[in-house]
């Protein structure tokens, strides 16, 4: 997986694996890493947020908790998701 | 004016004042706990004919429900919180506010927030009781018209509808019962299975709306037994993939769509818990339930009763408001039983949230800029939540502007994936919209963006 323009290569393979999930009508690498993916930026919703928590259990072994860091921060961005999941990964 | 108990419906079942009434982290809220909340709470709402109320905690949500019922305040629900939805209301609603929490959405009304300064001492447990015919809620569904259409809902009507569900799922010998939600309040299924069975019940609710599969589960460990969680499919779904074990349940509940038999299975394993689903809308209350493991059909509550005719089938008796009509298509098994066969082809339903074609179709049309539009439900896809697509005929508009206006007049779960701008509709002689017509267009339109 090569990184583009702004994305690293963790945050490619996060946007590949969540637009493959949520069947996404934007290319993986069209997303900016700086912007968010609720509402207003990616616009999605509450049923799109638990398809990528499940995700990221199965990919990355990452429980997400609602209490255990701030929410809105870590599903600020691409990058703050990112970055939570690679400081939590077991596999 | 006579007071026999008849004509009058308790706020809750409760008969000691020591019984959980809800759970909170902290531990238990007593029922005498919330009367006195309810009842301190009622001298501070402001005098108004209609309230709305956007807590996101159950226990906040109950205390602001009951404390209207006091004051004979009616609780709007509407299907959402949108601006244009608040907007409508509070034209119609003069002197509307909300009753709020510190998770609720910041409204354009007035807002008062909710408070728990319940006095035990100086509050006697003697349960308010409240006039069959006193309207507690108003609940509203998008009509086919744009105009959204109420239904006012009795105190007395709400009230059995939580009292039929005890008895048709088998509670109603229980002497206790815990039951965590992860729907919200306000959603019909919400008020009726948490809040309503619980008060009706003599059951407590957990006032979290936990979100994520790992919350869930340790907010439900935390609950003393037996215990209950009222969820829906795609939860579900969400917490079956959950590697480790999960907490033991005695019963599970699900709505808003009717399950797959293989995740019924798997959620009746991995709980360990049989797994009831209920039928129902916002305009008629729930009105039937099953247990798909043991039979396809849905069995009728108390005194429910269904008729068809050329138009469809209706929906009247027990604690239905006059005559509904259903939106589902159903086959009569017999007076007690029946099959469901899906939706009728207006009416959309995302995770619980219903909506019409032709209101989607107004609310896009209505956008400054958009000449001509249309929606579209794809084909059902297993397993998944299935997304809308929409089509507009917008020169000079973006399709990014075109989403910014549907947002502030539609449930975000409506938000069409994607919307896609056309030089003109596949109308045909007539000026209809063929869906097959719309259909083949959304695969062209696919193809050629995965092309590119």
């Amino acid at each position: 997986m090569t990184a583009t323009a702004g994305q690293s290569a963790e945050e490619s393979r996060l946007a590949a694996l969540i637009v493959e999930a949520l069947n996404l009508e934007v290319a993986p690498a069209e997303i900016d890493p700086g912007a968010p993916l609720y509402r207003d930026g990616l616009g999605l919703d509450s049923i799109d947020i638990l398809e990528i928590a499940l995700v990221v259990s199965k990919t990355f072994g990452v429980q997400l908790k609602a209490d255990d860091a701030d929410n809105v921060r870590i599903f600020g961005s691409l990058r703050s998701l990112s970055e939570h999941v690679q400081q939590h990964r077991t596999k | 004016m006579s007071r026999t108990p008849e004509s009058h419906v308790p706020l809750f079942a409760h008969a000691h004042p020591e019984a959980p009434l809800a759970f909170t982290r902290d531990g238990p809220i007593s029922a005498h706990r919330y009367l006195a909340d309810v009842r301190a709470f009622a001298h501070r709402l402001p005098d108004s004919p209609d309230v709305l109320n956007v807590c996101g905690n159950r226990y906040a949500f109950a205390v602001g429900l009951g404390a209207a019922l006091l004051r004979g305040q009616r609780t709007l629900l509407p299907a959402n919180h949108a601006p244009a939805t608040v907007e409508r209301l509070a034209r119609r609603h003069p002197r509307l506010y909300t009753l709020t929490d510190s998770s609720s959405p910041e409204t354009a009304l007035p807002a008062c927030p909710v408070t728990f300064e319940g006095d035990l001492r100086s509050t006697p447990f003697v349960v308010p009781r409240f006039a069959r015919e006193q309207t507690a809620a108003i609940l509203f569904t998008s009509g086919s018209t744009g105009e959204p259409v109420p239904t006012a809902k009795p105190w007395s009507a709400l009230a059995q509808s939580g009292r039929s569900e005890a008895r048709a799922l088998g509670y109603e010998a229980l002497p206790r019962l815990a039951i965590l939600g992860t729907i919200p309040p306000q959603h019909s299924y919400g008020l009726e299975s948490t809040i309503l069975l619980a008060l009706q019940g003599g059951f407590a609710f957990h006032a979290e709306k936990p979100f994520f599969p790992a919350d869930v589960c340790t907010v439900l460990a935390a609950l003393p037994r037996p215990r209950m969680l009222v969820t829906t499919p795609v939860h579900l779904r969400a917490l079956c993939t959950i590697e480790d074990a999960l907490p033991e349940v005695d019963f599970l509940l699900s709505a808003t769509a009717p399950l797959a038999h293989e995740l019924a299975a798997r959620a009746e394993q991995r709980f360990g818990a049989p797994l009831h689903e209920i039928y129902g809308c916002s305009e008629a209350g729930q009105l039937a339930s099953r247990r798909v493991m043991a039979a396809p059909e849905w069995r009728l509550m108390q005194d429910v009763r269904l008729r068809q005719d050329e138009r469809g089938t209706w929906a009247s008796g027990g604690h239905v408001p006059g005559e509904i009509l259903l939106a589902d298509v159903i086959e009569l098994v017999d007076h007690e039983r029946f099959l469901l066969h899906g939706r009728t082809a207006d009416l959309v339903n995302i995770a619980g949230k219903r909506t019409s074609l032709a209101h989607l179709d107004l609310q896009l049309n209505a956008i400054e800029g958009v000449r001509d539009g249309a929606f579209l439900i794809p084909d059902d896809q297993a397993d998944r939540v299935v997304r809308l697509i929409a089509f507009a005929v917008a020169p000079g508009r973006s399709a990014g502007e075109i989403l910014a206006g549907l947002k502030t007049r539609v449930d975000p779960a409506f938000v069409p994936r994607p919307l896609h701008l056309v030089e003109a509709l596949p109308r045909n002689a007539t000026g209809k919209i063929p869906r097959a017509a719309l259909l083949a267009l959304a695969a062209r339109l696919r193809t050629a963006r995965e092309q590119r």
